[in-house]
């Protein structure tokens, strides 16, 4: 089944289609996160931790947001000072920026006017340093998204080579390379993890983690999908056109990737979109814990890690747990879409939605 | 029936030796060990240290060390903490049991939920309650466990129904037996049933797909035209053929709980064995992480153990073909 066929299987499905285009949207938001970040995703503000989310309203100059102060008789809650309006600028110019790492830029989808400098916009809060939140999801989402893709690259990459070598010639290496698959899922998964990285870490700078946590979650990952693949191609090797085209002598590279690869793609693109969702949930626990992202970097689970605190809990700072819903949002979407991909190539397995 | 369960024992030994050994190396590639805090110290004289290396085998290459260590497990001497100062195997068995009755109650929890919603489900295709319960399966399966655990303290917090946190009341020790049974009871509902949600999800998904699989089978129409009451064939014969997978799957599940576990217990603050491989980790602790993880994997194998055994147990045809073969 070619691409363009299982575009339009997708564009007849409702909920595939649907969580297609929330995959769409949120991934287009972490490409051009700097644009739509009002501020840097480490800029302070220490004398507005814990802000509420800006209430942002609309009157003659367009919408305005008004200035907030500490409530000195409350703490933790803040006052809206009403005298004074903040109009929004939209495509005006804020911190600089790269834009996709290259293009340098300077101009933001959102902007406040500044005339005093403490005022700002927070659509989504701020945390206890008085960064914003809105800010960081975005920046957050380009760790986060991007990490399921290179991993789940790495994984079945591993996964094909080792599945596929093992399940086509056999002998001591299968026996071999599927003990090291059996010893693999026989330890609870996140235990390898935390093991796993805690003897690579040291080995790396804080800043390199994002690689680390790669390494480690497609170390863990491989297993699983070379497992099934040894299997397919197990089955596809015994098959009369691999068999012919070894008689005609081709090489065992061009059998596997001419041969053997076209007929494991959908199942590779199924597996593929039904792990992803494994690798966001991977590093978010990774960075909740942690052991992750560092800061002043943001990911989701990182920010999650920050709203674990009584004072969150006790005075209702509802806005620190978006992270959590982010994620959420992500993972149901490339559930959804995996099950309708895998109804569309395979149909006897039909799923439950 | 134990010739059988022989068999599948004698199995996991050599899987135990290959984990052991992956443990064992990947603790020895972490740069430090246990004596690193000491040599650090200015205050403590260089015999000493040397000495305490002799003890500990550090002064004899990897490959010894890890012969040794083999050894002393099995003898169920696991090494001493030096963080809590207490011997690896008494802290083992304070937190294996926490983290037992966690998991084993998130999954009683699950199946009791997820076996009938599967079965409602399945009778019930593309009902609107089919179509629910499918919704909400998909959002259970995808909300990440840490994130229901905090959502859970919020909700502690706010309503001010359950602790948010521990595992035991501050008064634990002054109760009495029976209210120390409560009051273990109480701690643990929150952090079973954000564990045990998304157990659910899966399991229904897995009940539901094998009960329709069973539903349209010959035996299902055989029972209808002999005229045997509906409910009768759903709950006696179909149910009983389409649990096995579920049975299968509780392996899996398991270490799926374990992994859960370990996040939960760190956001809820539940004394269990997660919590303890992170701390150590942190630590490091590499005594006690490495029979953490080691006791982890060795959970996970009983578990499978177990689920074998209950499946040979519920289905005579799997229990005649492994023992012939």
């Amino acid at each position: 089944m070619n691409n363009r066929s299982i575009f339009q299987e997708i564009k007849r499905r409702p909920l595939g289609l649907f969580s297609l285009i929330t995959l769409g949207i949120l991934y287009f938001f972490a490409i051009f996160a700097s644009f739509f970040a009002p501020y840097p995703v480490s800029k302070q503000q220490l004398n507005k931790s814990y802000h509420p989310p800006t209430i942002v309203k609309w009157g003659e100059d367009g919408l305005y947001i008004h200035e907030t102060r500490a409530d000195p008789d409350n703490p933790g809650r803040y006052q809206i000072i009403t005298d004074e309006k903040i109009p929004i600028r939209f495509f005006s110019k804020g911190y600089p920026y790269k834009l996709l790492g290259i293009i340098p830029m300077d101009r933001h989808l959102i902007q406040i006017t500044q005339n005093d400098d403490d005022a700002r916009i927070y659509l989504l809060g701020s945390d206890e340093l008085g960064r914003d939140v809105f800010s960081r999801l975005l920046g957050g989402a380009q760790i986060s998204l991007s990490i399921g893709f290179i991993g789940i690259t790495i994984t079945m990459i591993l996964g094909f080579l080792v599945g596929g070598l093992s399940g086509y010639f056999g002998g001591t290496l299968d026996f071999l390379s599927m003990r090291l698959v059996e010893l693999l899922m026989a330890i609870p998964g996140l235990y390898l993890l935390l093991a796993l990285r805690s003897s690579l870490a040291p080995y790396f700078k804080s800043d390199q983690m994002y690689l680390v946590i790669v390494i480690i979650l497609s170390c863990i990952g491989w297993a699983t999908t070379a497992r099934i693949i040894r299997g397919m191609s197990l089955s596809l090797g015994r098959r009369p056109f691999v068999l012919a085209a070894k008689t005609m002598g081709q090489s065992t590279s061009n059998i596997l990737i001419k041969h053997i690869l076209p007929n494991l793609a959908s199942f590779l693109l199924v597996a593929a979109t039904l792990s992803i969702p494994g690798y966001i949930l991977g590093e978010a626990a990774l960075s909740f814990l942690g052991l992750g992202i560092q800061e002043p970097s943001a990911s989701w689970g990182l920010m999650l890690k920050q709203s674990q605190q009584m004072k969150v809990f006790m005075l209702n700072y509802w806005w620190m747990f978006t992270p959590g819903f982010a994620i959420f949002i992500t993972v149901i979407a490339f559930n959804v879409l995996g099950d309708t991909l895998r109804d569309i190539i395979d149909p006897k397995n039909q799923s439950s939605a | 029936m134990i010739r059988f369960i022989l068999k599948r024992i004698a199995a996991l030994i050599p899987l135990l030796l290959g984990i052991s050994f992956l443990v064992f190396i990947l603790m020895h590639l972490t740069p430090g060990d246990v004596l690193s805090e000491a040599r650090a110290a200015q205050d403590i004289p260089k015999e000493y240290i040397i000495q305490m290396e002799k003890q500990y085998g550090l002064d004899k290459p990897w490959y010894v060390q890890y012969l040794l260590w083999l050894k002393s497990i099995g003898t169920l001497n696991f090494g001493t903490s030096w963080t809590y100062k207490i011997p690896v195997t008494d802290l083992l068995a304070q937190r294996i049991p926490a983290t037992l009755t966690l998991a084993i109650a998130a999954l009683v929890f699950a199946w009791v939920i997820a076996v009938p919603l599967g079965v409602f489900a399945a009778i019930y295709k593309d009902s609107v309650f089919d179509r629910i319960s499918s919704i909400l399966a998909y959002a259970a399966l995808s909300i990440p466990e840490f994130f229901l655990a905090l959502l859970a303290i919020f909700f502690a917090a706010q309503t001010g129904w359950f602790p948010i946190g521990g595992r035991t009341a501050l008064t634990h020790s002054l109760m009495s037996s029976w209210s120390q049974f409560w009051d273990i009871a109480y701690h643990s509902v929150l952090p079973t049933l954000v564990l045990g949600l998304g157990g659910i999800a899966g399991m229904t998904r897995i009940m539901r797909a094998n009960f329709l699989d069973h539903i349209r089978s010959e035996y299902v129409t055989t029972a209808r035209a002999k005229g045997v009451p509906e409910g009768w064939i759903m709950f006696k014969h179909v149910l009983r053929n389409a649990i096995n997978p579920l049975i299968t799957s509780l392996g899996f599940a398991l270490s799926g709980l374990l992994s859960g576990a370990l996040l939960v217990e760190n956001v809820m603050n539940y004394p269990g064995l997660g919590q303890l491989v992170y701390e150590a980790l942190m630590k490091q602790d590499q005594y006690v992480v490495m029979a953490a993880v080691l006791m982890g994997c060795v959970l996970l194998m009983l578990g499978n153990l177990f689920a074998d055994i209950l499946l040979a147990w519920s289905d005579p045809r799997i229990r005649s073909t492994t023992i012939e073969s």
